[in-house]
């Protein structure tokens, strides 16, 4: 008979034993209870998205069909209020009373909140869940953050706001960063790369408390009487195992709830799994092990035999561009040598801790390839006495290989690959061999490289040892022939490092030549302005000609010119200064273009700025028909004169292209505004569309009627105008933001998904409004008339001599 | 030789390029780094684009009308495409651009 399975908690450790019982059909019917509104998703990623690498939808592990197709019964947003054993039922929040046939603790842990005076004030948090996370990312930049303390959360977290531009101070105890798990000599390097990031790091710093203002924090006080200010302070100094559920239903507790090997609390039908867990004394914080009694919870649950056993665990610091790995103990001691490697030029420090013949423990910083292989030397007690002279320079000095290649080849079965979810090199031979060929097909069969994702590397060397010449490493299309990285890598790199100049990323990111190309500077340029508009000074030399002269080249040298006629409305004044513009410097020809602009073809170099002058002193600016930019908002005549109008769709896009213009994005933007569902401006085929109706406005994206024709799709109907224009400079911005180069919004569109833009700029109004007010914060340096600034400029667009004289004397 | 000066280094923008008007037509002269200037002809072999409005990278420029790409040093086409713009002597004294233009209507006459 079908048993009833109830799960409390959907975090990492439930996600996983779930899985294995879905595999493998269990017969169960189960609920799953979780506290947080929503399911499973990989709490160890919160850093990436905080940092900007990643986005929620990318770390969410079971998605809504996943659950629909598994039958699991949801009651996410519901926590479990009570248990009682005795009659085997659980009572959820509401008052619901469910029966159970076996139940499981999935409740994690709570983090630790240092009671220190002024802990309960408005902004101070944890960094825990998806709520503190958006706290954080919230923040924007300028304001300030204090994060109490420096282990591997606190570092991450303060890592992600300063690769948002929020300025962050970390306050620590200790005398040096991540204690536990690095020496003083690494802790020193990763605190000066934390500095190099711009963060402000204060060791040996006792908080005393908490400052607040009208109920909300407003600064950190220290013994010494410092006072740092802050906006939000983040507490991140340990956890402690969610217990209190446990505890009142009189199951076996200690620091965790006690489990046997089996995972089986004192409850016989009661399972405990992650981090709630006390299993022989030890409590767990680390992922890896969660995984491992996963799995034995759910073959424990089917009947079947298993046992868990506490492994070795490495640590390592998902902050960009500081690697870090430390495994075992690495404590002083009588009967215990160090082998130490420093290379303080390359930043590069490894530390090996020996104790007879095996490596007990190791820190490294700086260079890290070859932490796997170290790691399985401490996990098997490997005697290293044959290997001691180089054992420090890693496998590819032992025996005379140099290959990286021949030091996984050479690997055991054995050998674990993916430290997050315990696989072994065997397993992906064996998923290979079954007919896996791609790094995509070992993470859908084994998971490997699917948690934290610092073994990919390992797992692609697996696949090119076992598969020989038919694995080609999948590069992904770089941005030019000057890097290797993509477009994606660059654009999360500038940011999460925080470049801020052209050199800067050349220099960081390892760019082949001395400045780029002409593919990608343009490209960076972009990446630049968009990403610090205030500090970024736009380099007019990395554009391509028609942005840097303002005007349009033509296929004979030379230029047409289109001023700017706001929402496609026009005097006769300015036209009588367009006619006269194209009398004065002998424009051949004169045409409406499909924007509802004017374009004055044929025009020279040596005239446009007077050209720009002259246009200028009618009150005319630059339409910017030549730039990656908002070019047109093409409109129809709306209320104001038409009889089907229902909204004054003119007065619209005028007021959409007096907000947009002069903004940079990755393609052009083109709008089109209609009055009426019969779409007189061709709404439909644009960047951003607009059909105004009775009861509001559809705002619709991702068109386009050039190489590619597409209609566009829906993206929000709003009742105000306010709204349309909220949501319309909110997509443009989140586009802005994500696209990469020379990619218009339909097809980078395609590539996130449209209900993930809804999401970003519909549903999460907070989100919608960070976004406006980044566009705003970059309108406020970019939103004026190049025209106008080059027509000052106009020597530079003369000859620089002229030599024909001299010559003919 | 026949040295003529021109300008000022600091009149091209870096990375930038301004013609110079001569006998032989006009002639783009290109700036590479802080204190590296080239002469070469301004006109694309391809379809005639004009050099001086491309974006110049290392020592080369890339034309603004089909992205063929010159070396400023040889002048020779770079990658698959197959062409050559005539290069010509110039120096920097003091910030102080001179051209030869001995060159310049030498060939102009030849
Ligand atoms: C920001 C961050 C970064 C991390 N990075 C790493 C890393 O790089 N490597 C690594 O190995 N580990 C890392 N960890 C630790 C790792 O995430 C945890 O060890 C793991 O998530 C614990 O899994 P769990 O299933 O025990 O608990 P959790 O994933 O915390 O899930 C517990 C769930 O139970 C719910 N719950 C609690 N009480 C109730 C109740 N009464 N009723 C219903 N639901 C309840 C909670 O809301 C929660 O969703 C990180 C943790 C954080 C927060
Ligand atoms: S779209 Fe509708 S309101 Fe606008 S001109 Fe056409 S019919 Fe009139
Ligand atoms: S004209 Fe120069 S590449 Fe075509």
């Amino acid at each position: 008979m079908t048993q009833k399975l109830i799960v409390i908690g959907a975090g990492m450790a439930t996600g996983r034993m779930l899985e294995t019982l879905v595999e493998q059909h269990a017969d169960f019917d189960i609920t799953l209870f979780n506290a947080e509104p929503r399911g499973n998703y990989n709490r160890i990623m919160l850093s990436p998205v905080l940092s900007g690498e990643k986005t929620y939808a990318e770390i969410v592990t079971h998605d809504d069909d996943w659950y629909t197709a598994s039958g699991i019964t949801c009651r996410f947003g519901e926590r479990i209020a009570g248990i009682n054993t005795a009659a085997k039922t659980v009572t959820a929040e509401n008052g619901d009373v469910l029966e159970y046939d076996k139940l499981v603790f999935g409740t994690g842990s709570n983090p630790f909140m240092i009671p220190l005076p002024g802990h309960d004030l408005e902004g101070v948090i944890a960094y825990r869940d998806l709520e503190d996370t958006q706290r954080m990312m919230d923040l924007g930049e300028g304001n300030k953050v204090v994060v109490i303390g420096g282990g591997l959360l606190g570092l991450e977290a303060a890592a992600g706001m300063a690769a948002r531009g929020v300025d962050v101070t970390v306050v620590h105890i200790m005398d040096h960063l991540m204690e536990r798990q690095l020496d003083e000599a690494a802790g020193y390097l990763l605190r000066r790369a934390l500095v190099d990031k711009g963060i402000t790091v204060k060791c040996a710093a006792n908080s005393k408390e908490i400052l607040g203002e009208k109920g909300k924090v407003r600064a950190l006080l220290l013994d010494d009487g410092t006072e740092l200010p802050c906006d939000l302070l983040v507490m991140a100094v340990g956890i402690r195992p969610n217990i209190k559920l446990a505890t009142e239903a009189g199951l076996a507790v200690g620091k965790g709830i006690h489990v046997d090997d089996q995972m089986v609390t004192s409850d016989a039908d009661i399972l405990a799994v992650g981090e709630c867990v006390e299993h022989q004394g030890a409590i767990f914080g680390l992922v890896a092990p969660l995984y491992d009694q996963a799995k034995v919870a759910a073959q424990t649950l089917m009947g079947q035999e298993a046992a868990f056993v506490q492994k070795e665990l490495s640590t390592k610091l998902k902050v960009t561009g500081c690697d870090l790995f430390s495994a075992g103990d690495f404590a002083e001691g009588e009967t215990r040598e160090d082998i130490v490697f420093r290379d303080p030029a390359r930043g590069v420090y490894k530390r090996l801790v020996l104790e007879n013949n095996v490596v007990v423990g190791a820190v490294f910083y700086g260079d890290t390839t070859d932490s796997n292989w170290f790691f399985g030397l401490i996990r098997d007690k490997t005697d290293i006495s044959d290997m001691r002279e180089t054992l420090i320079f890693g496998p590819n000095m032992q025996g005379g290989e140099v290959d990286p290649l021949q030091a996984v080849a050479a690997l055991p079965a054995d050998a674990e690959i993916c430290g997050c979810n315990g696989i072994c090199k065997g397993q992906i031979v064996e998923a290979i061999e079954g007919g896996a060929t791609t790094l995509a097909d070992i993470k859908a069969g084994t998971k490997a490289s699917g948690s934290c994702g610092t073994c990919t590397g390992l797992v692609e060397q697996v696949l090119a040892v076992t598969l020989g010449d038919d694995f080609v490493v999948p590069a992904a299309a770089s941005v030019c022939g000057c890097t290797e990285l993509t477009h994606e890598d660059v654009r999360r790199l500038i940011k999460s490092q925080g470049l801020k100049s052209q050199d800067a990323v050349w220099q960081q990111l390892a760019w082949s030549t001395p400045n780029g190309c002409h593919v990608c500077r343009p490209a960076i340029n972009y990446y630049l302005i968009a990403d610090w508009p205030l500090e970024y000074q736009d380099d007019p030399q990395s554009r391509f000609v028609n942005e840097r002269n303002h005007a349009n080249i033509q296929k004979d040298g030379t230029y047409s010119v289109v001023p700017r006629m706001w929402g496609g409305i026009t005097t006769p004044d300015e036209l009588r200064a367009i006619a006269d513009a194209a009398d004065k410097y002998n424009v051949p020809t004169v045409k409406v273009t499909g924007g509802q602009r004017i374009d004055l073809l044929g025009v020279r170099k040596e005239d446009l700025p007077a050209m720009w002058y002259d246009l200028n002193k009618a009150g005319m600016v630059s339409g910017h028909a030549y730039s990656k930019g908002l070019r047109t908002v093409k409109t129809c005549v709306g209320t104001d004169h038409c009889r089907f109008g229902t909204q004054d769709s003119t007065g619209l896009g005028i007021k959409l292209e007096k907000l947009l213009w002069g903004s940079w994005t990755p393609h052009k933007v083109k709008l089109g505004v209609s009055g009426c569902p019969r779409n007189c401006a061709e709404a439909t085929c644009k960047d951003v569309g607009i059909i105004c109706v009775d009861s509001g406005y559809e705002v619709s994206v991702a068109g386009a009627a050039g190489m590619d024709v597409r209609e566009t799709e829906l993206l929000a109907k709003v009742p105000t105008e306010e709204e349309a224009i909220a949501v319309t400079t909110a997509y443009i911005q989140i586009y802005r933001e994500n696209a990469k180069y020379l990619d218009r919004g339909y097809k980078w569109v395609a590539k996130v998904g449209l209900d993930w833009v809804k999401e970003q700029v519909v549903d999460d109004l907070e989100n919608r409004a960070a976004l406006v007010a980044r566009f705003e914060l970059s309108q406020s340096i970019y939103r004026n008339d190049p025209w106008a600034e080059h027509a000052a400029k106009a020597d530079a667009y003369q000859p620089l001599a002229d030599l024909t004289l001299e010559a003919a004397e | 030789m026949s040295w003529i000066d021109v300008g000022h280094i600091d009149d091209i923008p870096l990375r930038g390029a301004r013609l110079v008007k001569t006998p032989a037509g006009c002639v783009a002269l290109f700036r590479t780094s802080e204190a590296e200037v080239f002469a070469a002809s301004d006109t694309c072999p391809h379809k005639g684009g004009p050099l001086s409005e491309g974006i110049v990278h290392g020592r080369s420029v890339t034309c603004p009308l089909h992205n063929w790409v010159f070396s400023l040093e040889t002048g020779a086409a770079q990658g698959a495409d197959e062409g050559q713009i005539p290069t010509y002597e110039v120096k920097l004294e003091e910030g102080r651009i001179l051209l030869d233009t001995a060159a310049l209507s030498a060939r102009a006459a030849a």
